[in-house]
């Protein structure tokens, strides 16, 4: 199986920066694609997506669910083999998945909905 | 109370309308308007997703839109109206002289089209179809946000 690829689609710089924090803290800087919807529409912002998702199964990170990234998204992957798309990106389910892409996209899917989940907590007073 | 916004957006339901239009309107519903969405219940699912459960999303094509369109004017409630281009539009306030004005929230680049405004790219045919609309005494105004400048159509056709 060919490891899998994560594209963040995010408002704003909001995917880029996640795209650096995962480099800063793991070093792994090969894993992740960053795609904004800055000033697309609809056309403009598949066209990103085609582009950074390019061949092979991947997985496809959200910033809200609804909107345009999330409408994007998931048209691309109702056209495609292989994609799996999550909503409510966190800095969690990235990090866990950049150490596990040797799985389907389906099962990478679960893996971030379940970190991305864990990791939203109350601290502690 | 209203429709209290009638917006041209080709990304339709998104952050900018239910969140930076919605909370300030305090509105209770969105009126989707498009021929493709209204028949097909997966893009149904798709934008309704997008759509805090409180309010109520209303997809209707068209004719329905200008059938029901007094309705929605009546209701207690605000809502926001929605189409995805401007020949909707225009077909629209063709069919239904309760419309009264159209906010350009945004029209993407696309082959063909030119940069008006940050967020409004229109073809020469698309810009004297806008003027004409607001020849006919609907009010023409582009803005993304509410925060920002409502710039009249003059200005960016």
């Amino acid at each position: 199986m060919s490891e899998l690829r994560g594209i963040i689609v995010s408002h704003a710089a909001v995917a880029q920066a996640m795209v650096a924090a995962v480099r800063a803290i793991t070093g792994i800087d090969n894993a992740l694609t960053a795609v904004s919807n800055e000033g697309c529409g609809t056309d403009q912002l598949a066209e990103r997506l085609r582009d950074a998702v390019g061949e092979g199964p991947a997985m496809i990170f959200v910033d809200l669910p609804g909107g345009s990234c999330m409408t994007s998204s998931t048209r691309y992957a109702k056209q495609h083999a292989e994609i799996a798309v999550v909503t409510g990106v966190n800095l969690a389910m990235l990090l866990d998945f950049v150490f596990h892409r040797n799985i389907s996209p389906e099962e990478a899917a679960r893996r971030a909905v379940d970190a991305g989940a864990k990791a939203i907590r109350v601290t502690a007073a | 109370m209203t429709l209290a916004l009638y917006r041209i957006d080709d990304r339709l339901i998104h952050g900018q309308v239910v969140v930076g239009w919605g909370q300030p309107l305090n509105a209770s519903f969105i009126v989707l308007v498009d021929d493709e969405v209204s028949s097909s219940d997966w893009e149904q699912d798709l934008y309704r997703m997008g759509v805090p459960p409180q309010i109520e999303v209303i997809f209707a094509s068209v004719d329905q839109a200008a059938a029901q369109l007094s309705t929605w004017e009546a209701d207690e409630r605000v809502g926001i109206l929605l189409v995805g281009d401007i020949d909707t539009a225009v077909a629209l306030a063709q069919r239904a002289p309760q419309v009264r004005s159209f906010n350009v929230g945004g029209v993407h680049h696309r082959a063909g089209r030119r940069e008006r405004l940050r967020f409004v790219y229109l073809t020469d045919d698309e810009a004297a179809k806008l003027r004409q609309l607001a020849a006919g005494g609907v009010e023409v105004t582009a803005q993304d946000v509410p925060t920002a400048r409502a710039i009249p159509v003059g200005e960016f056709t």
